[in-house]
């Protein structure tokens, strides 16, 4: 009770104003800053209840990606013979794959949870306030945790293939970056507009499906003819995947840099889009949810 | 005399009705937009399907003050509560607020039924707008109040109803905040627990000095906490001040019907109306039978799965419930063809007095329970034998059929 007496004082003098917002609102981000344990607390509760009464547990978060890259190196890089044209050993290869399937598999599950999450929280949305902002953006972070475990399993593997430490392995955190603003950036579009129209709950497996096989995830990016990698950059999850292999490989994979320009502008575009169309739809979803 | 800690100028809610219903998905929106290009088609009529949730309420509250807003179903006490918590954005005026706003428009915001009752109290906490700090100082006392410590470590969808609205209101009444806004918590849980709750409201409002927003139907709630009331209807501030002269307003506003010959159907919630709800007789002679009957209308074609009829006394406490469900789970309605159900109650075992009804449904878009959409008179029986009866309301409600042998 006595905190609460001294804290009046402060608090008291600020004053909040309710009026209908008229014009292009932008984001608040001292209010953002002041809700950030809502944004950790969110992120949490989505992994603690994530694999809560499974059998096998966080083994999920590896289990699937792990078969997809042994097919993968299977087809690609065994009976299509793209390891031994490569220089590589079919270890290697599967290196390579899972290089490109760790943060194609976070940023497709992270779009897939951040997509549905003001519909999945839609109570809390109409029965009380805080920052939407940080509906979609914990969903993302909570893919996080199954990508760290995913990084484990990565550098086992790394440790089995006997690939050498590379100092651009300091780089790998950036482009995971880059991936998460991605997540985020169409997490951000695809929730807005999820609240409206539940179209987008068939768009998003299809994107994930479609972006699994056009994305470098089972060959390498050099595989595209030079002249089409500009237009292939559009996909931001081109440059991200580059960026981690190069930072496992090194220079022997080394990413088509102007690319990687396209990639991030792209990420970026579609951030700052996103998050105009997500501030300004914001204000009738409780109305419609 | 300072500042009001909160000042509401001229607040308008306007809802759309038809947009929200007619554009569910990008299918409709893109063919109504394909069909406007072509030969102009026909647009939603704006005025027609929009209505005002509130129109040019204002008030002014001071700190320490304790406010009720009473008024019947879709008075729009609901909306106010939630223009005050940001929740949804008023179409016109504006809200001047003046400290930290809490609002607890439902118990057990964000609980989430896998996580233990620790988790679920630390995630609640957080929502509710405490830190992790504040949560950690408090934790004891919320477990205490609650009455869970055995039950902290198991996740709460394996706690009963009560044990699960226990702790979501011990989170909630742990905040601190200068403004409390709640609406109708305390219509769960059972007796003993909302008298606690009332209790420690009181504790917040009258020794706390902090202001509180009240909603409930519970009049004899409202008379204890509050210590001045604003009536609301139809959207519109008809009365502030009074408690009891208030209250008294709202009592004989109920007593008008709301449905009946002439009048318009009633809202209860985006699908589904109300067209009637009748008894027969009313006033009914207690012990006497009484009919009823029910008719529901929506602007689609949906299914109930549930409907009840629900009878409170003048008080707001629940007396009985007529559960109208049907043995196969089926009843549709379409805009054409409304759904009717009609019966009877055997000897209306009800003490004299005016009773209030409302009805809970279950349709296949949403549930919930709509209040004082109708009321009930009940007269006195004429008695046989010599002794003349205790008073109405010494009697309670029933009256029950016995036999003494002296």
């Amino acid at each position: 009770m006595a905190d609460a007496i001294e804290a009046k004082p402060a608090l008291a003098t600020a004053e909040r104003v309710i009026k209908p917002k008229k014009g292009l609102i932008s984001i608040d981000f001292a209010e953002l800053w002041r809700y950030r344990e809502l944004f950790v607390f969110l992120a949490w509760r989505d992994v603690l209840v994530r694999y809560k009464q499974t059998f096998l547990g966080i083994a999920w978060a590896v289990l699937q990606p792990l078969a997809t890259v042994g097919i993968f190196t299977f087809i690609f890089g065994y009976v299509n013979k793209n390891a031994e044209q490569n220089g590589m050993t079919v270890f290697e290869y599967a290196v390579m794959c899972m290089a490109g399937m760790l943060p194609w598999q976070f940023f497709s599950n992270a779009m897939r949870e951040s997509s549905n999450a003001l519909v999945a929280n839609a109570q809390m949305i109409s029965k009380i306030y805080f920052p939407r902002l940080i509906v979609p953006s914990s969903a993302v972070l909570s893919g996080t945790v199954d990508f760290l475990v995913g990084a484990v399993i990565m550098g086992v593997m790394m440790a089995f293939a006997g690939t050498a430490l590379r100092p651009h392995l300091f780089m790998l955190p950036l482009f995971f970056l880059v991936g998460f603003l991605a997540a985020f950036a169409i997490g951000l579009w695809l929730s807005a507009l999820n609240v409206k129209y539940r179209d987008v709950k068939y768009v998003v497996p299809f994107l994930a499906q479609m972006g699994l096989l056009v994305s470098p995830v089972g060959f390498p990016a050099s595989a595209i003819p030079e002249k089409y990698l500009f237009w292939y950059n559009l996909n931001p999850m081109v440059g991200v995947i580059d960026g981690f292999r190069w930072s496992i490989f090194g220079a022997k994979f080394e990413p088509y840099w102007p690319g990687f320009t396209v990639s991030l502008t792209v990420t970026l575009l579609l951030l700052v889009t996103g998050a105009l169309f997500f501030r300004n739809s914001e204000k009738t979803f409780a109305d419609v949810i | 005399m300072s500042n009001p800690i909160i000042s509401v100028r001229g607040i308008g809610k306007e809802y759309q009705l038809g947009a929200t219903l007619q554009h569910d998905t990008l299918r409709d929106q893109i063919t109504h937009g394909v069909r406007s290009l072509f030969g102009g088609g026909k647009r939603p009529e704006k005025a027609k399907n929009s209505f005002w949730a509130l129109k040019d309420v204002s008030f002014d509250l001071n700190a320490g003050e304790a406010i009720g807003i009473i008024g019947r179903n879709g008075a729009g006490k609901s909306t106010l509560l939630k223009v005050l918590s940001q929740i949804t954005e008023p179409t016109e005026g504006e809200i001047r607020v003046r400290g930290r706003l809490a609002s607890l428009l439902e118990v057990g915001t964000g609980f989430h039924p896998e996580l233990s009752g620790r988790e679920n109290i630390f995630m609640n906490g957080v929502i509710l707008g405490m830190t992790k700090a504040e949560i950690t100082k408090k934790f004891d006392e919320i477990v205490a109040f609650a009455e869970v410590e055995k039950f902290l470590d198991t996740p709460v969808k394996r706690y009963s109803s009560g044990m699960y609205v226990r702790l979501a209101f011990a989170v909630a009444a742990h905040l601190e905040p200068e403004i409390l806004v709640v609406d109708e918590v305390l219509a769960v849980g059972d007796a003993a627990f909302q008298n606690k709750c009332l209790g420690k409201m009181e504790d917040v409002a009258k020794k706390g000095g902090r202001t509180v927003l009240f909603v409930s139907h519970n009049m004899a709630a409202v008379q204890a906490l509050c210590g001045r009331i604003i009536h609301m209807k139809q959207g519109r501030k008809v009365g502030d001040g009074d408690v009891n002269e208030q209250v008294n307003a709202y009592l004989g506003e109920i007593k008008q019907p709301t449905t009946g010959a002439g009048a318009e159907s009633v809202p209860l919630g985006k699908v589904i109306t109300l067209n009637q709800l009748d008894f027969t007789p009313n006033p009914v002679t207690s012990g006497k039978d009484l009919k009823f009957s029910v008719e529901l209308g929506s602007n689609r074609k949906t299914n109930l799965s549930e409907l009840a009829v629900l009878i409170y006394s003048v008080f707001g406490a629940r007396i009985a419930i007529l559960d109208l469900r049907r043995p196969d789970g089926q009843m549709s309605i379409d805009p054409d063809n409304p759904y009717r159900i009609s019966g009877t109650i055997k000897d209306l075992p009800l003490v004299e007095g005016d009773y209030r009804i409302g009805l809970f449904l279950n349709c296949a878009e949403y549930y919930g329970d709509y209040h004082d959409l109708a009321s009930l008179t009940v007269s006195a029986a004429i008695r046989e034998n010599a002794l003349p009866p205790y008073p109405a309301h010494y009697r309670g409600a029933l009256e029950l059929d016995y036999d003494v042998e002296f």
